[in-house]
């Protein structure tokens, strides 16, 4: 118990005389995971829909060629990053390019050592989430698509309204577990002499050999960070789903929609059987669904009029 | 007689040796409620896909108003926009509300303003009896509601043609129905209708044309007075046996 009150002091004093340099170590560590983490899932993303455009055997040879090339491209993409540790990655791009380009394209002071931390750890997180990103689209239901595709929508408009944002809200996790690997990982980017949490760490400890207490200070910092990302991402996931309430309209739209001149009025489904379409909506809503709304009102809020108004444009 | 909407002309659709569709023969005209029956795996549904191209026909020709759909002459997408689909598994859009899925195709194909594709959309919704849900998500209305929705979102294309692939068998026999009411409604109205369906009853008193369907052509086909009254082919008889049987 004393030992444990001992360190609380010892944190204290090391905290008192070194918080600058940790809370840039935080600041670097944050920017870094959550750029590279965006990054990385935008690489994915695209790698995704590469991945997984449509063809059949009755495309032209070219094409199907074309396809396949890519999709090559990628699959060497993934398993090269997924298959080699970070660390080496590091090495390999930051000592590679000036060694490969006779020191032409070179990685120089701080900003140099910003760019390759940023472009390494977004590849490799594009690596892990192309996988994820075609995953999600796979899972989503054929019937999706069919049902684009059946009111006439193309390919890019049955991807960018349907499937892609079922498709992000499904691998929300994986951005998440992806962002909190990064806040931790990108401690290994100290091998090319970023100055990360983690590296803060090495350097405090280099002065004053405070390895518990420094160490035990950073354990807390890392919790607090991830602890946050993975709350904060929880949240977001929430946001997407929507309300678990919806609201009924119960406010006489048919007299709004009845004003717009639909294009088929007097054919399919013109004004007869109105009110036996409305008595059935009201007794439903009545068995139904009174226990689980809060907002039962006959008389119009003022958003069930704008919704009216609108309607009657 | 006037031209057909949609013409049939010896259509056949193989998936690599196993011949599906043979030889499909058949003129829809306007107004016209088509009712296709038969068997389980006699391939109703894949000839309502390729009618829509969501398969590409092996060989024949889909006529649509007079243009040639299978050639190529008219764009899959646009000619898709004017043949509505209904699915047994409704399909709407999970991540949007009731009213944007009606409204997504306005928008994006049809290239409505956003005012003109909300109120037609209501229009719709309203008239299936689901404009007080427009906030809901698929997820959380019922079947029957699902298919009333997804009835909505084809209306409100529309269409010159509406084809429905079983439209009630996915959902609890209380809930068949209120969408077979609304297609009704429909059919009355004057809509021109491809229904393949297993509601032998809803196919007697709505349609003005029945087929019947047995391993990939089609075996007989004529009015329903004609087809459950009096069915010419073996085929047939055995067929609404067994339905009447159960
Ligand atoms: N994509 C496909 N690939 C291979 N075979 C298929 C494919 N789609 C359908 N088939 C086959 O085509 C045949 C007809 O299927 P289809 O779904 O059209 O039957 P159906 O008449 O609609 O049956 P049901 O009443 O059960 O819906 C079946 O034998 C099925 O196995
Ligand atoms: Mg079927």
């Amino acid at each position: 118990m004393e030992r444990i009150i001992d360190l609380g002091h010892d944190m204290a004093r090391i905290w008192a005389q070194y918080y600058p340099a940790y809370m840039t170590g935080v600041r670097n560590t944050l920017i870094l995971a959550f750029i590279a983490t965006l990054a990385g899932g935008i690489i994915g993303f695209i790698c995704g829909i590469l991945n997984t455009i449509p063809y059949s055997k009755n495309d032209p040879a070219v094409k199907r060629g074309f396809i396949a090339f890519i999709r090559a491209i990628v699959r060497i993409y993934v398993e090269f990053f997924r298959g080699t540790p970070m660390v080496l990655q590091a090495v390999f791009i930051f000592y590679g390019l000036p060694y490969f380009t006779f020191n032409k394209v070179q990685f120089t002071g701080n900003s140099g050592i910003w760019i390759a931390s940023l472009i390494i750890v977004s590849i490799n997180t594009g690596a892990y989430m192309a996988e994820s990103v075609r995953g999600g689209i796979l899972s989503i239901d054929r019937g999706q698509t069919e049902g684009a595709m059946a009111i006439g929508m193309n390919h890019i408009q049955t991807m960018t309204s349907v499937i892609m944002p079922q498709a992000l809200r499904n691998i929300m996790p994986q951005v998440a577990n992806n962002f909190i690997i990064n806040i931790k990982d990108t401690s290994v980017m100290f091998i090319i002499g970023f100055m990360d949490l983690f590296a803060q760490h090495r350097n405090i400890v280099g002065i004053n050999y405070a390895f518990f207490p420094s160490a035990a200070i950073e354990m807390l910092i890392y919790l607090a960070m991830t602890f946050t990302a993975s709350c904060l991402l929880r949240f977001i996931e929430k946001r997407m789903d929507g309300n678990d309430n919806y609201e009924l309209v119960l406010a006489d739209i048919a007299t709004a929609a009845g004003n717009y001149n639909f294009p088929n009025k007097g054919t399919p489904f013109d004004e007869q059987n109105r009110e036996v379409a409305h008595m059935e909506n009201e007794e439903r809503i009545n068995s139904e669904y009174v226990a689980e709304n809060h907002f039962i009102s006959q008389t119009p809020s003022a958003e069930q009029t704008e919704t009216i108004g609108k309607g009657a444009q | 007689m006037t031209e057909p909407i949609l013409k049939i002309n010896h259509l056949s659709k193989s998936f690599g040796n196993h011949e599906i569709l043979r030889d499909i023969d058949f003129n829809v005209y306007k107004g016209d409620v088509t009712s296709i029956i038969g068997m389980s795996g006699s391939g109703k549904s894949t000839l309502l896909r390729c009618i829509n191209l969501l398969e590409t026909p092996t060989s024949g020709d889909i006529i649509f108003n007079g243009e040639n759909i299978t050639s190529g002459a008219m764009s899959p997408t646009t000619y898709r926009a004017k043949v509505g689909m209904v699915f047994q598994s409704f399909n709407l859009f999970a991540n949007m509300t009731v009213l944007e899925n009606c409204m997504a195709g306005q928008i994006k194909v049809l290239k409505k303003s956003k005012d003109e594709a909300r109120a037609c959309a209501l229009h719709y919704l309203d008239q299936v009896g689901m404009a007080p849900y427009i906030n809901a998500k698929p997820r959380q209305i019922s079947g029957g509601q699902k298919q009333r929705v997804a009835i909505a979102r084809a209306l409100a294309m529309s269409p010159e043609v509406l084809l429905f692939d079983e439209p009630t068998s996915a959902l609890d026999p209380e809930m068949v129905g209120e969408v077979l009411s609304v297609m009704k409604k429909l059919a009355n109205d004057g809509m021109t209708m491809l229904v393949v369906t297993h509601e032998m009853a809803f196919a007697h008193d709505i349609s003005s044309k029945v087929v019947f369907m047995n391993k990939g052509v089609i075996c007989e086909e004529g009015s329903p007075y004609e087809l459950f009254g009096n069915p010419k082919k073996q085929e047939t008889k055995d067929f609404l046996a067994r339905f009447i049987e159960r």
